[in-house]
Formats: structure tokens, C-alpha cells, sequence
């Protein structure tokens, strides 16, 4: 009986607290990408033809958890099968995240463009049952400043 | 020491290859994060802690990877990459890997 209680209480605080959090993390990555959109990232690896400028790699990385209920909906969803919106919103937001962070350190240079854009995913922590409970994301890339002689 | 992941640089000659650089690092997290790591786990959101220990574990990694090519007596590091996995429970290895460059 104890046990369910507290199986109750942190799938409620779960649920409220991650949907809270969620939202307004969201909120924010929106408004930092209008903000950063003049910045063009690019996953060519090639750089622009025929211009000259200093390079710097730049990256920016996030390690971001799922909740309990989250987790718990994504158990569940094992045994049906189909989407895992749970992990697919995590994952999202770690990998805008991380390309923002990434961003704003180009920006900070005074950089023209970001080329090479690369991710990487990586599993940080196991949790019961071998099920994830949080990722790392890194985005890197090389940025593209003007150099300073040549205005 | 300028190190890019692009294999090119406009404008710039690679005089010579002195081949593959490479840095590791392999942290482990203290109990107190562990234990504020888990209470994020019910409630989701940025684990701050682990991006910070991650952050400075990727930048030992590149200070051992340039420590190696300023040894070889390269200039540049082109086409670095990244790779993360975990090694134990608790504990993650970064590499970090490019090839050494002269550059005119």
C-alpha cells in the first residue's frame, strides 16, 4: 500500500513538474532560435568558395533527464509498441539545445557561418531495467569569423 | 594551435600530414550530483551538473590532444571528432581525435 502511495506521488510530480518544465524550456529554445536565425549553421563540409576567414570550432553540449512519469508511459509503451513521444520530445530538446549553445559561442566570436555541423548522442546514465534515463547531446562545428585585417 | 573540423582551410596550404593526434578522458561523477542526478530523474530537466563535468572533460581531452600535436611539431589540428562512451557505471570516457597538420 506504502509502495503505491509513493508511486502515485512521484508519478504526479512527475507529470506536473516535467510538463512545466518542458513547456517552458520549449518556450525558450524557440525564442533563442529567432534570435540566432541569422546565423546560419551548415553541415557541408566544404567552406564557402573564394572567401577568406578565420576558423574556430565551436560546440555546445546538454545533458538533459526524462521524468518518472515520462519513463514510466515509455515502459509501457514497450510492451505496445509504436512512437515513444517521451523520448522523442527529450531528444529534441536536448539536440536544439545543444545546436543553441553552440550557436550563441559563434555568435559571442563574431562568427559568419557555422560549416561541418556534426552531433553526438550519447547515453549517459541506465536506469532500472537497463531503461535510459539521461542523454548527452554535443553539437560541434567549425565557425567562420571574418578576419579582422580584411574589412 | 588552431584546430577545426573541416579537412580544408580556404586560403591556407597544408605543407605536411604528420598524421593522427588523439586526447581521452575518462571522469566519474561525485556523490553529490549523483544524488542531485537522481532527483532530477523524477522530475526531468537539465541535469547542469553532468554538462559541466562533460564540458571540462572534453576540453582535457583537446588540452592532451593539441599537448600531442604541438609535440610532433604541427601548427594545426583539421578534421577533429568527437566520441563519447561509457566505460562503468557512473563514469564516461571522452575522445577526442584529428589529424596534425603544418600549415604555411
Amino acid at each position: 500500500m506504502f509502495e503505491l502511495i509513493v508511486f502515485l506521488v512521484l508519478m504526479t510530480l512527475g507529470y506536473l513538474v516535467g510538463q512545466f518544465a518542458e513547456k517552458k524550456h520549449y518556450k525558450s529554445i524557440t525564442e533563442r532560435e529567432k534570435k540566432l536565425k541569422e546565423l546560419p549553421t551548415v553541415a557541408s563540409r566544404f567552406p564557402p568558395p573564394g572567401k577568406r576567414h578565420d576558423q574556430s570550432l565551436v560546440m555546445g553540449n546538454t545533458v538533459i533527464s526524462i521524468d518518472y512519469f515520462k519513463r514510466f508511459v515509455a515502459t509501457l509503451r514497450n510492451l505496445f509498441g509504436g512512437r515513444v513521444t517521451s523520448y522523442e520530445t527529450l531528444l529534441d530538446r536536448a539536440r536544439r539545445e545543444s545546436l543553441l549553445r553552440m550557436k550563441e559561442q559563434a555568435k559571442a566570436m563574431g562568427a559568419e557561418y557555422v560549416f561541418n555541423v556534426k552531433y553526438e548522442t550519447a547515453s549517459i546514465s541506465k536506469g532500472r531495467n537497463n531503461t535510459i534515463g539521461s542523454v548527452e547531446v554535443l553539437a560541434y562545428g567549425t565557425a567562420l569569423v571574418k578576419p579582422r585585417d580584411a574589412v | 594551435m588552431l584546430i577545426s573540423n573541416m579537412e580544408i582551410l580556404p586560403g591556407k596550404q597544408i605543407r605536411t600530414h604528420l598524421g593522427l593526434v588523439q586526447g581521452s578522458s575518462v571522469r566519474a561523477k561525485h556523490v553529490g550530483r549523483d544524488i542531485m542526478a537522481s532527483l532530477k530523474n523524477i522530475f526531468g530537466g537539465e541535469l547542469k551538473g553532468y554538462t559541466e563535468l562533460l564540458q571540462e572533460s572534453r576540453d582535457e581531452a583537446m588540452d592532451r590532444m593539441e599537448e600531442q600535436a604541438k609535440a610532433v611539431g604541427a601548427n594545426a589540428i583539421l578534421n577533429v571528432r568527437f566520441s563519447t562512451s561509457s566505460v562503468a557505471q557512473g563514469a564516461a570516457e571522452i575522445y577526442v581525435y584529428g589529424s596534425a597538420v603544418v600549415l604555411e
